[in-house]
């Protein structure tokens, strides 16, 4: 799955649609009406108020509620502030540079030539989304820090060490191969859709090897590369949870969550910070919106995409089979420290643990599976919150001619742009002076949680229900209604059951990346007994002896994540096959 | 360029048999073309008309044979050696350079001084008319405009030989008759040896001095339009060039006999091949009231210049083109009418 920025197709597609102006025997306007008016109550409840809430008290003062721009000329005296986002920068960028280093070579190999690694290579596509980086963080430190099994054999063997783990490089590295994937499947996927005649032409007057990639290729696949990168860059700089782990306490979101959590929520930093956090994934997308524009190459005609696959000599085959194997193991190298972590008995100071036992498995399936039970329900909740919100967004879209319907658009979709760590603080601050009859701020329920997470992974739904509605031919429809249905009837006969596969694939991407979601988890949790598996997973890891337990649930998360991914795929497939489409 | 090249080139395929897999798609091709010869591939798609020209380019690699140009066997040369210009189906153009930058590319991959390249790139742009528009990017041209940065782009670099994949089934029908001459006068004034590849034979028929119609790996028949037309060699030819009334039957002494008892009298001179059917164009028949060939008519159209009658006759259908002056009066389906043929217009040919 690409992860490519959620809204600007959809905007496409409605602007191309033939929409059409209701008739006769729709869905009473009434009935869209009200249908549109929840989700955006709903929406502005739980988005635009938790985040405006956060940018008022940013550019107010604190106790007046005057509008004042000294939060920020705070932010920028303090050293504290100003190195940390500088370091936050220098992260995101070279995790970009060193993402680029692994994808480029991977993918050009893969889409241009016979290469029987490409379907392994391929496959780490989905890496990433199985395990987010601050799971493998700690296994990471064990493998690849001062004092890690690699650093020791090579102290032992070689008598040096390299530092890969230290400071901001532990990050670097860290993200780098848990997010260089995004970049690969972009970066495939469009050199997949270049026009083979592209490469031909050029080769016909003259060119060839590297100035044929540089000059042609590469530039055409320059779009797919850019969606990869703007997302990476985003995405590492929003973590929290990650750097603290390893940790790196000067960067921009851990600190707006140390603030808030050390300092308390009245204090205007962590607000400061978080419009920061915002702007800054806003100034990405709009610029890697700005370099694409009019450079839409899709190029794909007849021809078939991509130059004939060329053979590899033998010289370049062991080359590239050995890229393929280097790249795999830094990949799975979290995940295999992870598994050890979860078996050891103690690992410390040592190539391998000392001794392997299950007893962090029983500790996790035993006392601490509430961890297990709540993911379980908040992660369920919230992708069926999401694919509800989804459909019905997508269906007024492309559907109706209902006024303000792109609204509902641009508002599901503006939730890319607002880091977990900023709508937790949002919620925090938004909810917690509301309470419920028996006193309880709202903040404080679990249910709360469940919002923020399907809030979270709303675009993506919205994407998945988009994809599905798509395929349908309004036709259908039509032949529907003319045979005498009802709009609701035929939304209910026709439109449901034909949406359900790609819906049922969006509920399954939903909950898995729901059920590892932890920046906006990690401000909302207010006891251990609501807090899910990431968080309890974050809890665990930060000490030696709860590491065990820590990876073990790493290991549960791992699987859940990976068998809803399965289900998905199969999902797709299926009601691809139900309805003939994999021509 | 000043409009005319050094040297037209002669192209020789031998022998050549190519296969992807397990599926022949070009069986044994023997093919001489003429240096500053307008040559054309005609046939069905998936003949293989493609695939021969994307040889010559060196995109497809045959398992026997050899390419000549001027003499040389190409055939191990990588298609950046090949200095064969191919204007691609698609036109190719690369999007994220202007007309100027995609005209150029040819020159720069080699390695001109930039002098050169500009005039160049100047002097092939004026060839084609679009002077005007070398900062436009592609996406900004129509599709006539298009290829015709595509025709600049590939004579630029002053190719051996130009081949042309298909270059008008993107051009709406208007624009095809337009940039055909075009093409046509380029070629000309260029004297460069072209292949033109297409399915659709009034494209060939109006733009080559000679062309091949090919069918499912082999050519068929080589010569220009109008000897295949007027002599096709095999039922596949004739059938593929203009409409064909095809005929079973068999030879009986100095006869013909149709299938269905209708007996034609044979030239002297005329040899016909084992296995021959009696074929003849719907206008070199006419109705008449007696005759051999005698059944009703089923089906009438009406063209404007002609009026097309189909004839039953035993259990085959021929196609009369009658010339249509104003004030004759039309025949009426259902009429039992005769067909005549001058034996000197009918043809026997084996597939």
């Amino acid at each position: 799955m690409s992860d490519r920025a959620a809204p600007a197709p959809s905007v496409r597609f409605a602007d191309t649609f033939p929409s059409r102006a209701p008739r006769g025997g729709r869905i009473p306007v009434s009935g869209q009406a009200v249908l549109a008016l929840a989700i955006a109550l709903f929406l502005l409840v739980f988005l635009v108020v938790p985040v405006a809430t956060v940018a008022y008290v940013a550019f107010t003062e604190k106790g007046t509620g005057a509008p004042t721009l000294v939060n920020f000329l705070d932010f920028a005296r303090t050293d504290l502030f100003v190195r940390s986002f500088w370091n936050s920068l220098y992260v995101s960028a070279m995790t970009v540079v060193w993402a680029s280093v692994l994808a480029l070579p991977l993918a050009y190999l893969t889409t241009r030539f016979e290469f029987r690694g490409a379907a392994l290579v391929q496959t780490l596509g989905f890496l990433p989304l199985i395990m987010p980086p601050f799971v493998g963080a700690v296994a990471m430190q064990l493998l690849f820090g001062r004092n890690g099994t690699v650093n020791l054999l090579l102290e032992e063997w070689f008598d040096f060490k390299i530092g890969l783990m230290e400071g901001l490089n532990g990050v670097i590295f860290l993200q780098a191969i848990h997010y260089f994937p995004f970049i690969l499947v972009n970066l495939s996927a469009a050199l997949r859709n270049i026009d083979r005649a592209m490469e031909e032409a050029a080769q016909n007057l003259g060119s060839h090897g590297f100035r044929l990639f540089r000059r042609i290729a590469l530039p055409l696949a320059m779009p797919g590369y850019v969606a990869g990168a703007s997302l990476v860059f985003v995405k590492v700089f929003d973590d929290v949870a990650s750097p603290l782990l390893l940790n790196v306490k000067e960067m921009l979101a851990p600190q707006a969550y140390l603030r808030i959590t050390s300092i308390g929520i009245d204090d205007p930093m962590g607000y400061v910070i978080s419009v920061v956090l915002i702007v800054l994934a806003v100034v990405t997308m709009w610029g890697s919106a700005q370099v694409l524009k009019g450079k839409d190459y899709a190029t794909a005609q007849r021809g078939g995409g991509g130059l004939a696959r060329r053979r590899l000599t033998r010289g370049q085959s062991v080359m590239a089979y050995g890229v393929v194997l280097l790249v795999l193991a830094l990949v799975l190298a979290p995940h295999l420290g992870l598994v050890l972590l979860s078996l050891a008995t103690v690992w410390s100071f040592s190539p391998l643990p000392d001794d392997y036992t299950l007893a962090h498995y029983a500790r996790v399936l035993g006392d601490s599976s509430i961890y297990i039970k709540n993911t379980l329900l908040y992660a369920g909740l919230a992708a069926a919150i999401d694919v509800a919100i989804g459909g019905a967004i997508a269906y007024l879209v492309l559907r109706t001619r209902l006024p303000g319907r792109q609204m509902l658009d641009w508002m599901a979709g503006a939730a890319l742009a607002v880091p977990g760590v900023v709508l937790g603080i949002g919620y925090l601050r938004a909810f917690y002076g509301v309470t419920l009859p028996g006193g309880v701020p709202l903040a404080t329920l679990w249910i709360m949680i469940v919002l923020a997470i399907a809030i979270r992974r709303l675009p993506y739904a919205l994407r998945a229900a988009y994809a599905a509605l798509q395929q349908i031919s309004i036709a259908l429809e039509e032949a529907a209604e003319n045979l005498g249905a009802t709009k609701a009837r035929t939304v209910r006969r026709v439109v449901i059951p034909l949406m359900t596969g790609g819906l049922l694939a969006g509920f399954v991407t939903s909950f898995a990346t729901a059920a590892v979601e932890l920046s906006a988890v990690l401000m909302l949790v207010q006891n251990n007994s609501d807090a899910p598996l990431s968080y309890g997973l974050y809890v665990l890891m930060q000490t030696p002896a709860g590491r065990g337990a820590g990876a073990a649930l790493g290991v549960v998360a791992v699987i859940i994540v990976a068998v809803c991914m399965g289900l998905s795929q199969l999902a797709a497939d299926r009601s691809q096959r139900a309805r003939g489409l994999d021509i | 360029m000043t409009g005319t090249m050094s040297k037209a080139v002669a192209i020789d395929i031998r022998g050549v048999n190519l296969s992807y897999g397990a599926t022949p798609v070009l069986k044994n091709v023997d093919l001489s073309i003429q240096p500053g010869e307008f040559f054309a591939f005609l046939g069905p798609s998936g003949c293989g008309k493609t695939t021969l020209l994307r040889l010559i380019a060196g995109f497809a690699q045959a398992q026997t044979g050899q390419v000549l140009l001027d003499g040389q066997d190409v055939a191990a040369l990588p298609p950046w050696k090949r200095d064969v210009g191919m204007v691609f189906q698609s036109y190719a153009l690369w999007p994220h350079m202007t007309v100027a930058k995609n005209v150029a590319f040819g020159l720069e991959e080699r390695r001109l001084p930039r002098r050169e390249i500009e005039r160049r790139v100047r002097d092939a742009l004026d060839l084609v008319g679009l002077s005007a528009f070398a900062d436009r990017r592609p996406a900004q041209l129509s599709g006539g405009q298009q290829q015709r940065v595509a025709v600049a782009r590939t004579i630029a670099i002053e190719p051996k030989v130009l081949l042309l994949d298909e270059p008008l089934s993107n051009l709406d029908a208007k624009m095809r008759v337009s940039v055909r001459r075009e093409l046509r006068t380029l070629q000309r004034r260029l004297g460069l040896t072209t292949i033109f590849v297409t399915h659709d034979q009034e494209e060939a028929n109006t733009i080559c001095d000679r062309m091949a119609v090919m069918e499912s790996g082999i050519i068929r028949q080589v010569g220009t339009p109008m000897e295949l037309y007027e002599r096709p060699g095999n039922l596949f030819v004739a059938g593929f060039l203009g409409s064909a009334n095809i005929l079973d039957g068999r030879v009986a002494g100095d006869v013909f006999e149709v299938a269905g008892g209708a007996r034609l009298p044979l030239p002297e001179h005329v040899k016909v091949p084992l296995g021959a059917k009696l074929v003849f164009r719907p206008q070199h028949a006419r109705l008449a009231d007696s005759g051999m060939l005698r059944g009703p008519i089923v089906h009438r159209e009406f063209l404007g210049s002609t009026v097309r009658y189909g004839v039953r006759l035993g259990g085959a259908e021929v196609l009369i083109d009658a010339p249509f002056q104003s004030g004759d009066d039309l025949r009426a389906a259902g009429d039992l009418v005769c067909v005549a043929l001058p034996p000197e217009r009918a043809l026997y040919l084996a597939a």
